[in-house]
């Protein structure tokens, strides 16, 4: 059952504040909400973390299992990232295939980790041609309370930054850590009116004129964008934007690189 | 723990056929391979109201179980043809997480998934108050987020919470516990290695004021004594679940003392 | 489930929505207004018509067992103490009938909630702590106008369904097909429940003194069960709130609510309002609103000093 028709007056104020330099929730538009990682929080993963991001939650788990490599990189292990919008992470819930939404999330997640080479995939070769690692990167909505793409990518690189290749239980050698080489952060963006506001909540979400999600890595680069939701961005809107993202990108990276 | 059977140290060390490598699960003190006693309970831990968005919520760590569930409704009925007239319907989605398992499994409802959501929906039926709520769904979601044993179990004993949390009307909290076979002995709440080689495993719910079980499997081989053991075993487990759902639920809405006041920034 | 008969207003449901319907419409100057003015003594006393959940359900049905004693004083609980009873829990009927949040199984009556114990004679009821809107007639409600048809719209009053408007319950005379023309998909408005029978449909009206189309401020939505305690006994925690953050509220039974005001006061309410769902159950909850009420206090407005007087209320919301 979808949320239905949202109240005019909601996005109006949403609207009117952002146009005072506010938010509801009382934030600078600049402001992140406040952002707790448990690294490890599933055993029967090989490597997890759970994400509170303000009110939202996003468990991310990893699983390496041998496989066979894609006949066109058959020196390179796979990585596939895949994000479930459980039901029980917000009302609006229809039974049925996924949604647009949730294969967005997962492609978006997976563009960033890919385009920043997060994982060197060579090294997840076992037998060129014949054997090689798969990494599922699952991630499990479980709250949703706005911005799920940030939350969801930053679970997945602290999920990916805690993990253990199980090489010893398929008797290909022994159990070591899974090495990341570069850590993509993504940085989510609303328009309300003219004010770009950082880490929109659901509210925000909905009143938005536009969202943009940037990726950047810890050298500074970007790696993957997404434009979402209907409305535009100038050219010097994405330029701010990209700033600001790479400024929040460093302050979560750390998040993750800390034990 | 006291044994309420005499240990048969003949039958300890039967494993379960054609197995490899069957770890032995009860040693000659009747201690299991967690060291528990043949009628202990694995640790539990029960928190109520976690979620925002739900209607209702809870969180479920048990043994190495991590389960959450969260209760919508009663609203809208989706699809529109399985709306009944006169009542709700209970639609329960169990689910377990791709990495919730030693061998990932694919995302998506596979048969036993959906088999388990058919009878805790069943079991929930039993004791909500549908007729309150006509031509609406009360809906009950539950996620395994990492499983050992129990899952099932576990849920229900989340979702029971849930739905006390979001208000649903109901005769009774539902705790539930899987009672088992092994080495040749009853025991309670089995662990993942007792389910794989034990020789039985039955999940049962209980609705402790009628004393009247609203959810009963089993699989594997007893003798009717056993089954009545087993049976008697299980509610008595049961009755301790339901102590800290209870337990839950009281301290998420305390009345006692306040709270040391939180003045937002 | 028994359902406490439709007699005088022990919850204080009906107070702070009350003080906004004759503020409606009549202009600026009525901020100090008290709440319940006499509300609980505006319903005649009574058994009143009996709703279909009277009585109890599933276990109760037929002739009412035991003899009903009323008791004296109210509560037999020593005052300020509150039980909170869960579901399957017994309790002591002292002889009164299964009200809200209670069922009779086997000659023992049970709670069917997760609640507070509160007698209210001749009924034995539990007050919720959490739960969905259970729609009543002559409730006030705060809708958000879904889609609109030929001769009616749809609301979602957050009940489980979203409830028909017709366009013979506003007072605008409409031609058939153009109720689009009067209220779209997002328009909020303050209707009253006309109605509710016995399949659970719910009929509800805009005609009625300060019933219409709501436009500016902001909605924020607490659960139902807290709507009492959002009001306060006469309507006091209401006052205490506007006066205190110079808004303006419209409560609704279903636990959505208007405000206007400045942001800082629609900010001030926020926070007070989400106080008072995470826990309108615990004891000193007056205080603990008027901490945060002192704490912002001392910040100064980077507003300015906006009366409440000079928030636009026009008589003419429907246009």
């Amino acid at each position: 059952m979808s949320d239905g028709v949202t109240a005019e007056i909601l996005t109006g104020h949403v609207l009117d504040l952002a146009r005072r330099g506010r938010r509801l929730d009382g934030r600078g538009i600049d402001d992140l909400r406040p952002v707790r990682i448990q690294k490890g929080y599933v055993a029967s993963a090989d490597g997890s973390a759970l994400v509170e991001w303000g009110p939202t939650k996003v468990l991310a788990g990893i699983k390496l299992e041998p496989g066979t490599p894609f006949p066109d990189t058959p020196n390179a292990g796979v990585l596939t990232t895949n994000a479930e919008l459980v039901p029980l992470s917000s009302p609006g819930f229809e039974p049925g295939p996924p949604r647009p939404e949730a294969i967005e999330l997962s492609r978006v997640v997976d563009r960033a980790i890919r385009a920043a080479e997060a994982v060197d995939l060579t090294k997840l070769c076992v037998t060129p041609g014949e054997k090689a690692w798969i990494c599922y990167v699952d991630i499990h909505i479980l709250d949703d309370g706005g911005n799920l793409i940030d939350a969801s990518m930053l679970a997945a690189m602290a999920a990916l930054s805690n993990t253990r290749v199980p090489a010893s239980r398929f008797g290909l050698g022994t159990d070591g850590p899974l090495e990341v080489q570069h850590f993509p952060v993504e940085v989510t963006f609303a328009r309300l009116g003219d004010a770009l506001v950082v880490d929109p909540t659901s509210e925000e979400e909905v009143a938005c004129q536009g969202r943009l999600t940037i990726a950047t890595n810890e050298v500074g680069e970007i790696c993957a964008m997404q434009k979402g939701k209907v409305g535009a961005f100038s050219p010097s809107d994405v330029m701010e934007m990209v700033s600001r993202a790479q400024v929040h990108g460093d302050r979560l990276r750390q998040l993750i690189r800390s034990p | 723990m006291l044994l309420s059977t005499k240990l048969n140290k003949e039958r300890i060390g039967m494993g379960s056929v054609g197995a490899k490598d069957v770890p032995q699960l009860l040693d000659a003190e009747g201690r299991r391979i967690d060291g528990r006693g043949l009628e202990d309970l694995r640790p539990i831990k029960i928190e109520a109201g976690v979620l925002n968005r739900a209607d209702g919520s809870a969180y479920v760590e048990w043994g190495e179980n991590k389960v959450m569930a969260a209760v919508y409704g009663p609203r809208e009925v989706h699809p529109r043809h399985l709306q009944q007239n006169d009542k709700a319907i209970v639609q329960c989605r169990y689910n377990m997480a791709a990495f919730s398992v030693d061998e990932r499994k694919r995302p998506g409802l596979d048969r036993r998934s959906q088999e388990i959501s058919k009878v805790i929906s069943e079991a929930f039926e039993s004791v909500l108050f549908v007729e309150e709520y006509p031509r609406t769904s009360i809906d009950v979601y539950i996620e395994v987020l990492q499983a050992n044993a129990g899952t099932r179990c576990a849920g229900i004993v989340a979702a029971s919470v849930a739905l006390a949390d979001a208000g649903i009307p109901m005769a009774d909290l539902i705790p539930a516990v899987a009672v088992g076979k092994i080495a040749g002995h009853i025991a309670l709440d089995l662990r993942k290695e007792e389910d794989n080689y034990g020789e039985a495993d039955l999940p049962m719910a209980l609705v402790p004021r009628s004393g009247r079980l609203v959810l009963l499997q089993m699989e594997g081989h007893m003798t009717a004594e056993e089954l009545r053991q087993a049976l008697d075993l299980g509610v008595r487990g049961c009755r301790k679940i339901y102590d800290l759902q209870r337990e839950a639920l009281r301290r998420r809405y305390a009345v006692q003392s306040p709270p040391p006041v939180e003045v937002p920034a | 489930m028994g359902h406490e008969q439709g007699s005088s207003d022990p919850d204080n449901r009906r107070s702070g929505a009350a003080d906004a319907d004759h503020d409606r419409g009549r202009g600026r100057h009525r901020r100090r207004r008290s709440g319940a003015g006499g509300r609980e003594n505006s319903r005649a006393r009574g058994p009143g018509p009996r709703s279909p959940r009277d009585g109890g359900t599933r276990h109760y049905r037929g002739p009412r067992e035991g003899q009903e004693r009323r008791l004296s004083g109210g509560s037999h609980l020593p005052p300020g103490e509150r039980v909170l009873v869960l579901p399957g829990d017994r309790i002591e009927s002292h002889g009164l009938r299964p009200g809200f949040g209670t069922y009779r199984s086997d000659g023992e009556l049970y709670a069917s909630v997760m609640g507070i114990l509160n007698p209210r004679p001749p009924f034995m009821r539990v007050v919720p702590l959490s739960g969905p809107y259970i729609p009543q007639k002559d409730d006030l409600v705060v809708g958000v106008v879904q889609s609109s048809g030929p001769t009616y719209w749809l609301l979602d009053i957050r009940g489980p369904h979203f409830t028909p408007l017709h366009m013979t319950g506003t007072p605008w005379k409409i031609d058939y097909g153009e109720c689009g023309e009067y209220l779209r998909p997002g328009d909020t408005v303050l209707v009253r429940v006309e109605g509710v029978d016995e399949s659970r449909r719910v009929g509800v009206t805009m005609i009625g003194e300060g019933l219409g189309r709501l436009e500016g401020g902001y909605l924020h939505e607490i659960s139902p069960t807290k709507v009492p305690r959002a009001i306060g006994k006469g309507g006091s925690m209401i006052q205490l709130i506007q006066q205190e953050t110079r808004t303006r509220l419209v409560v609704g039974q279903n636990g959505r609510i208007w405000i206007q005001g400045d942001d800082e006061g629609i900010r001030k309410v926020c926070l007070i309002l989400d106080l008072i769902d995470r826990e309108g159950q615990r004891h000193g909850l007056t205080e603990r609103v008027k901490q945060i009420l002192e704490e912002d206090a001392s910040r100064p407005s980077p507003y300015g000093d906006v009366a409440v007087d000079e928030v636009e209320q026009g008589e003419d919301r429907n246009g």
